[in-house]
């Protein structure tokens, strides 16, 4: 019985990625279909952003608004320290990451869950896949600065 | 393609004699779609005593969805959640079930628009109007003066009314109204209600009421074209009988269809021609999509007009012999009356009626203060010999009607003009209502129509004595009707409204913004999620989110207490529903979409522990999903307590 649900669950979890080009949006599945796996960029991500100017010092005012949306949109499983939840915490996220692939990430997360090495074996440990929490650009952004404020910047 | 051709045409091979042989060789590849791929057209079929409306691809029919409007629904906590329950209050108090009857887009110069689509409810008379960006219905006003509203919700061209109109008369509403029911002819009222629709919200509003003599009212069809500003009304019973209606009301040769101007009646009404009736009672609900909730108010006036007070309101035309159907070419320029004890159709023309209008060609006699026309002064012509017991008639692009008989089963087609019969097919069984794509609007879309039957019989695999009604799809592109595809529906459909998908498929709301969620009990993010108590009155503030409910542990709850679970959906992705359902609970479950918050009540009746979960599969951890609430003895004195993960 027990290998049974283990055998089920496995079959859920590749159902669920065999779904991922459905639960984007159409254009989004599209572009992930048509993209060859050469053409990802580990570094950049997928999605609209390319580059992202990040200043040297914070946008105290965009991290603060940053925060207001991350506790209501992310911070049910993630907390901001290093300690996992659902998904990883975000303490050294932006050490780790490029700005254009933490907001390409938090903007358009199925596709890039379905070709990033990394995402890939993060679902293997978390078995959710992270919700689009449909956020704009500005507030994509605005959560970037509040990550950035997370690590240190002032 | 070839495998699934191979299969019908080896299972029609099994079908019973005469059924399969009516089915064309390439039928499955005509309604074959692919996976993933959509259907051409959306269909809003009425669910008729199920009391919902369902939503099919046409031509597949496939059903995608059954939206609940005047009966509750357990699955989508319809009428059982906090916020729906006031949708379904009337002035009898809460009402679990109604008999919706028919469908009718609204329409933006006799077209439909994809805004809404309204339906009737027969029993406890209702109007709803259903938005066709949420799937839901938004509002539903009742209908005071009226027995049954059958007789509904048929709009004018630009939806500026929908119509309800009673198919029981009764007598007006309030304390006169008891009396002996033999006292039918002199008491008995048929009233015709003109809800008005905002263009911008779609709200409705009463804005008047036609009293009429006690006939019963079927059908009708608005004016459009050169008809505009006119109604056509098919009234039965003429004879006014009240008992042993199935020969009592039989007896005449012809009963009436009713034209109305009620451009006239707006400018009567209008100008103050009305009079104020305070005696009803009648509920107006409405739904916020931005609160999440629906608030019930009783309304206690209408503005009615006698039409035997006024000379130019309304006519009869007599129609042989209690007719259904009262349909409206696409060109307004004719009306077809469906006589469903009547052995051919008669087909009025607008021209030859307002010009006996102009002449005062009447009859010599009144018919309770209404004008009666000529029967020949009115007709354009008749089908000679259509077939037996024609119901409802709509229209095609090329200038062809399609009638309805449930008596020979079988759907006609014939030429509006020349009333030329031109083609008939048989239909299993006992056809009712017929829909054709458009067929009630200027253009018709044409190309397919849908039979809804009302004999089922051996056409699916049986499921004991109640079966599911059958509908039947026809290609109508060609010289002859076509049968493509047979498939069951919910409920009992009368009627139905085919859209073309690309008219309404980007509206499709995809998730509530939670930006924008204004419920006054909505959790705005996990850190705000909480228990608080008021007395007895315990509110549990709680958020989902794949794949946890936050608080998932609850404890100093009482036996008795009043528990509301106001649950707030933080997702924000399309088709991510949480749902939430404890033991015990007395009601329903909860379904919430992404951005929404919704309220399930709930009254523990006894100590214990108490598990909770969601009940829609959401992800790989969806069985995790889940918490437990402790229940002590009343007067307990265990802390209000609620946690999720760490304390």
């Amino acid at each position: 019985m027990k290998k049974l649900l283990v055998l089920l669950t496995l079959g859920i979890a590749l159902y669920a990625c065999s779904q991922s080009g459905k639960q984007g949006s159409e254009n989004n599945s599209r572009a992930s279909i048509e993209q060859q796996p050469s053409d990802y960029d580990p570094n950049r991500g997928l999605g609209k952003f390319d580059n992202v100017e990040v200043g040297d010092k914070l946008d105290v005012a965009m991290a603060k608004d940053g925060k207001v949306i991350a506790d209501l949109k992310c911070a049910s499983c993630h907390k901001y320290t290093d300690e996992r939840l659902v998904g990883p915490g975000w303490s050294g996220v932006t050490a780790k990451h490029q700005p254009a692939w933490i907001m390409n990430f938090i903007t358009n997360p199925d596709p890039m869950i379905d070709k990033d090495p990394e995402l890939q074996a993060q679902l293997e440990i978390c078995l959710v896949r992270m919700p689009n929490q449909n956020l704009s650009d500005e507030d994509a952004r605005k959560i970037l600065e509040f990550m950035r404020e997370n690590d240190g910047v002032k | 393609m070839a495998a699934a051709t191979a299969v019908s045409l080896s299972f029609s091979a099994c079908r019973p004699k005469g059924a399969g042989s009516a089915v064309s060789g390439n039928a499955a590849q005509r309604t074959y779609v692919p996976p993933g791929q959509y259907d051409e057209f959306y269909t809003f079929t009425s669910g008729g005593f199920s009391g919902q409306m369902s939503v099919y691809g046409l031509p597949s029919g496939r059903l995608f969805r059954v939206i609940p409007v005047f009966s509750v629904d357990p699955e989508k906590a319809w009428g059982f959640s906090e916020e729906t329950k006031p949708m379904l209050m009337t002035s009898h108090g809460f009402v679990p079930w109604d008999d919706l009857h028919h469908i009718e887009s609204s329409f933006t110069d006799g077209m439909p628009d994809g805004k809404w689509i309204f339906a009737n409810s027969n029993n406890t008379p209702r109007l709803a109007r259903i938005d066709l960006t949420t799937y839901r219905t938004s509002e539903i006003i009742e209908i005071p003066n009226t027995g049954g509203n059958h007789c509904s919700p048929f709009t004018t061209e630009n939806s500026e009314y929908v119509i309800a109109a009673t198919r029981f008369s009764v007598p007006p509403d309030g304390p006169a109204s008891d009396v002996p029911i033999d006292s039918y002819k002199e008491n008995f009222k048929g009233h015709i209600s003109f809800v008005s629709v905002d263009k911008e919200t779609g709200e409705f509003d009463i804005a008047f009421q036609l009293k009429t003599p006690g006939l019963n009212f079927d059908l009708s069809s608005a004016g459009k074209g050169v008809s505009n500003g006119w109604l056509f009304i098919s009234c039965y019973n003429s004879e006014q009988s009240h008992t042993l209606l199935e020969v009592n009301a039989s007896q005449n040769d012809k009963d009436f269809i009713m034209a109305i101007n009620w451009k006239k009646a707006e400018e009567y009404f209008k100008a103050g021609k009305g009079t104020k009736q305070t005696n009803v009672r009648y509920a107006h609900n409405k739904y916020d999509e931005h609160t999440h909730t629906a608030t019930h108010e009783i309304k206690t006036e209408v503005t009615v007009l006698d039409v035997a007070d006024f000379d130019d309101l309304a006519y009869l035309i007599p129609c042989p012999k209690s007719p259904h159907g009262a349909d409206v070419s696409p060109t307004g320029e004719y009306i077809v009356g469906s006589g469903k004890l009547a052995a051919l159709i008669p087909v009025f023309s607008f021209e030859k009626l307002q010009n006996a209008i102009g002449n005062s060609d009447f009859e010599s006699e009144r018919y309770d203060g209404i004008p009666v026309m000529k029967y020949e002064s009115a007709l354009h012509g008749e089908v000679e010999k259509p077939g037996l017991g024609p119901l409802h008639t709509e229209f095609d692009d090329k200038g062809n009607a399609y009638t309805s008989f449930f008596v020979s089963s079988e759907v006609v087609k014939w030429d509006i003009k020349t009333l030329e019969v031109l083609d008939r097919q048989p239909t299993y069984y006992s056809v009712g209502h017929l829909m054709v794509a458009g067929g009630n609007s200027k253009k018709p879309y044409g190309k397919y129509l849908v039979a809804y039957n009302k004999i089922t019989k051996d056409r699916f695999l049986p499921t004991g004595p109640e079966l599911a009604h059958s509908a039947q799809l026809f290609d109508i592109s060609g010289d002859k009707m076509e049968l493509l595809l047979d498939f069951p529906t919910i409920g009992e459909p009368h009627y139905a409204q085919s859209l073309p998908a690309d008219l309404i498929k980007d509206k499709s709301l995809k998730i509530y913004d939670i930006n924008n969620n204004n419920h006054p009990f909505k959790t705005n993010g996990e850190a705000e999620a909480r228990v608080e108590r008021d007395g007895n009155i315990v509110r549990v503030y709680m958020t989902t989110i794949r794949s946890h409910l936050t608080p998932d542990v609850i404890e100093g709850i009482h036996q008795g207490d009043e528990v509301y679970f106001h649950i707030t959906n933080i997702e924000q992705d399309w088709d991510m529903p949480h749902g939430f359902a404890i033991k015990g609970a007395g009601n329903s479950e909860l379904l919430v979409m992404p951005g929404e918050t919704q309220t399930i009540k709930w009254v523990p009746d006894r100590v214990g522990i108490f598990p909770f979960y969601c009940t829609d599969f959401c992800s790989a951890l969806h069985q995790e999903m889940s918490g437990y609430v402790r229940v002590s003895p009343k007067g307990s004195n265990v802390a209000l307590t609620s946690y999720t993960g760490n304390k």
